[in-house]
């Protein structure tokens, strides 16, 4: 049939043959929102005329961007989201339960296969568990709220072929920057990304998730980590599934192959995600503040990798180092496994499960002419809430390394 | 619809973090989104732009969040349409879902001030200081549809839910 994933999710979906290009009118299997894009979506949807959700079991809120509310603006929003849940008996994850995509992971709301709708752009992110996710805005997420559909233009699809494995102290995010770097931030604007290879067939569900909410940063739609080698922890999973895979034949705008054996860590230079090179550019570069969270780094295998880059010492004198754990499970596995520990004492200071500074409303916003380093996604100017701040995204260990020594560091060198 | 207005030219990749910084996204009080717009882009925006004035991007406009904010706040300043060479995909479709007209021309030389008209029906933007005449890319029937309707609020209030189209 020489389908693409997406084409073969849709096909399942909307019971007729869609093909790249035409537009599909899908039903959903979930959607959600948060504290950023709710508000406006709760408005349009009854301005929409609509009462009740389509399918409240399928729908979630999640308090998440700016959580606990810093000022009674937020906290009124945070509100207007609670009244609205507890009317509509759907889920809302309240202050610390975590960042909405890890929640909805982890919480198994997603699963393969799936066509989910997020009102936000890193929804991306259930890529890893092989569903169709899509980032959308609050009045396209009202209309699924209202409708359970949504209407999409069917992607066409860039296939990334990573043989080989990461070298030792390179991680999925060095691999996932170095492909944002060569696709450019618009190279997938309106397409799907199937990762494929061996590079990703050996991925935790963490790296891979890493990998898939890096694409939002290339324009993407939407995109699919093999599910070959994909471990799900959840009972459901262990029935058993069948991933989605492409036909052999299926037709692609582009294939990039990459041999990942040779990989460096990667850095995103200021003031853009694809403004990527090789670390060693930028080795000596002075930091002021390290952040290590956000749907994109920010889970338990990021936080070890963490702890064990600064096995114990304490982090450089006039630096700061913040630590938002993506969800308030990470934070528990972290206490019970001494890792928190183990990075509260080398100097870092952990704060409540959630967005944290990722986007700039509370909790560590930098100073004028301050440089941070972090390992999310975005380094926009004025991203983390000071335009005249600059802002280089790395992995958790290059994060944690250049804690240590108050300067762009690679943790191999240490 | 048809539209004037002096352009506002900005390059290639603008985010909306640049449209609208995050730390104002946080409201429901729309109007206070026009008083942060593009400001950390080009903080002399507001003295310069009348209602009615066209912004003009390169490639990739509005690439970044999903906040739907951005398009707001464009729409609630007072722009009448917004042009780029291509849109990034959420943006794109907020922007037509909240009622804001977006045009995409591939192929356009407009400079910072030129006088624009802009007919969204027949997908063309003259350039009256240039004398040249650009067209636009055809959009999906059903994103003109929603365009039509004044965005996808007024859409759904009408039809209840999607009306099927193909193209
Ligand atoms: S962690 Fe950052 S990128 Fe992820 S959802 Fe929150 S604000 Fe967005």
């Amino acid at each position: 049939m020489n389908l693409t994933v997406a084409e073969k999710i849709l096909y399942a979906h909307v019971g007729k043959l869609t093909r790249a290009g035409d537009i599909a009118i899908t039903p959903v299997d979930g959607a959600m929102a948060t504290d950023t894009t709710a508000p406006m979506a709760i408005k349009a949807f009854g301005e929409m005329g609509g009462t009740r959700l389509w399918d409240a079991e399928r729908f979630h809120l999640v308090l998440d961007h700016a959580a606990p509310a810093p000022n009674e603006r937020v906290a009124n929003l945070h509100k207007l989201m609670r009244d609205f849940a507890r009317e509509q008996g759907c889920a809302l994850y309240e202050i610390g339960q975590g960042i909405c995509h890890q929640i909805m992971v982890e919480q198994g709301h997603v699963r393969p296969g799936h066509v989910f709708i997020g009102a936000d752009s890193h929804t991306s992110t259930y890529g890893a568990l092989n569903a169709m996710a899509c980032g959308v805005g609050s009045t396209d997420l009202a209309a699924v709220m209202l409708t359970g559909k949504i209407w999409l233009k069917v992607p066409h699809t860039i296939r990334i072929d990573c043989r080989g494995q990461l070298p030792d102290g390179v991680s999925p995010k060095d691999l996932v920057l170095y492909l944002t770097g060569q696709l450019g931030i618009s190279g997938a604007t309106y397409m799907a990304v199937e990762f494929d290879g061996e590079a990703f067939e050996s991925m935790t569900l963490a790296g891979r998730m890493a990998v898939a909410n890096l694409l939002a940063e290339m324009g993407a739609k939407t995109g699919f980590v093999t599910p070959v080698g994909l471990h799900i922890p959840h009972a459901w999973a262990a029935a058993g599934w069948e991933g989605t895979f492409a036909d052999p034949d299926a037709n692609y705008v582009k294939t990039l192959t990459v041999d990942v054996s040779k990989l460096r860590p990667q850095v995103a230079a200021p003031e853009s995600p694809d403004n990527v090179v090789d670390i060693d550019r930028h080795l000596g570069t002075k930091i002021d503040y390290a952040f290590i969270g956000t749907c994109g780094n920010g889970r338990l295998e990021d936080l070890r990798a963490a702890a064990a880059v600064l096995n114990g010492q304490h982090i450089a004198p006039g630096v700061r180092f913040v630590i938002a754990p993506a969800s308030k499970q990470t934070l528990l596995d972290a206490i019970q496994d001494g890792t928190a520990y183990a990075l509260i004492q080398a100097g870092a200071t952990i704060i409540n499960p959630g967005c944290g500074p990722c986007v700039g409303t509370h909790e560590g916003v930098p100073a004028d002419g301050e440089v941070v380093i972090s390992s999310a996604n975005r380094n926009f100017r004025g991203r983390m809430g000071n335009p005249r701040s600059q802002i280089f995204l790395a992995s958790p260990a290059t994060v944690a390394a250049s804690a240590l020594t108050g300067e762009i560091t690679h943790a191999g060198n240490l | 619809m048809k539209c004037s207005g002096n352009a506002h030219v900005y390059g290639d990749n603008i985010d909306t973090d640049r449209i609208i910084p995050g730390k104002y996204t946080k409201t429901l009080d729309l109007q206070s989104l026009a008083d942060h717009v593009l400001e950390d882009l080009d903080p002399d925006f507001r003295t310069r732009f009348t209602v009615g004035d066209v912004l003009v991007g390169g490639d990739n406009f509005g690439c970044g969040s999903s906040r739907e904010q951005a398009p707001v706040a464009l729409k609630v300043v007072g722009i009448s349409v917004v042009i780029a060479r291509y849109f990034a995909r959420i943006f794109f479709r907020n922007a037509i879902n909240i009622g804001l007209p977006v045009l995409e021309v591939p192929d356009h030389d407009i400079q910072p001030s030129d006088v624009l008209t802009v007919d969204m029906a027949r997908g063309e933007v003259l350039n009256q200081t240039q004398q040249k005449t650009y067209r636009a890319t055809q959009m999906p029937d059903i994103m003109l549809a929603i365009l039509a309707e004044g965005g996808l609020v007024p859409y759904l209030k009408k039809h209840g839910d999607y009306r099927a189209t193909l193209r």
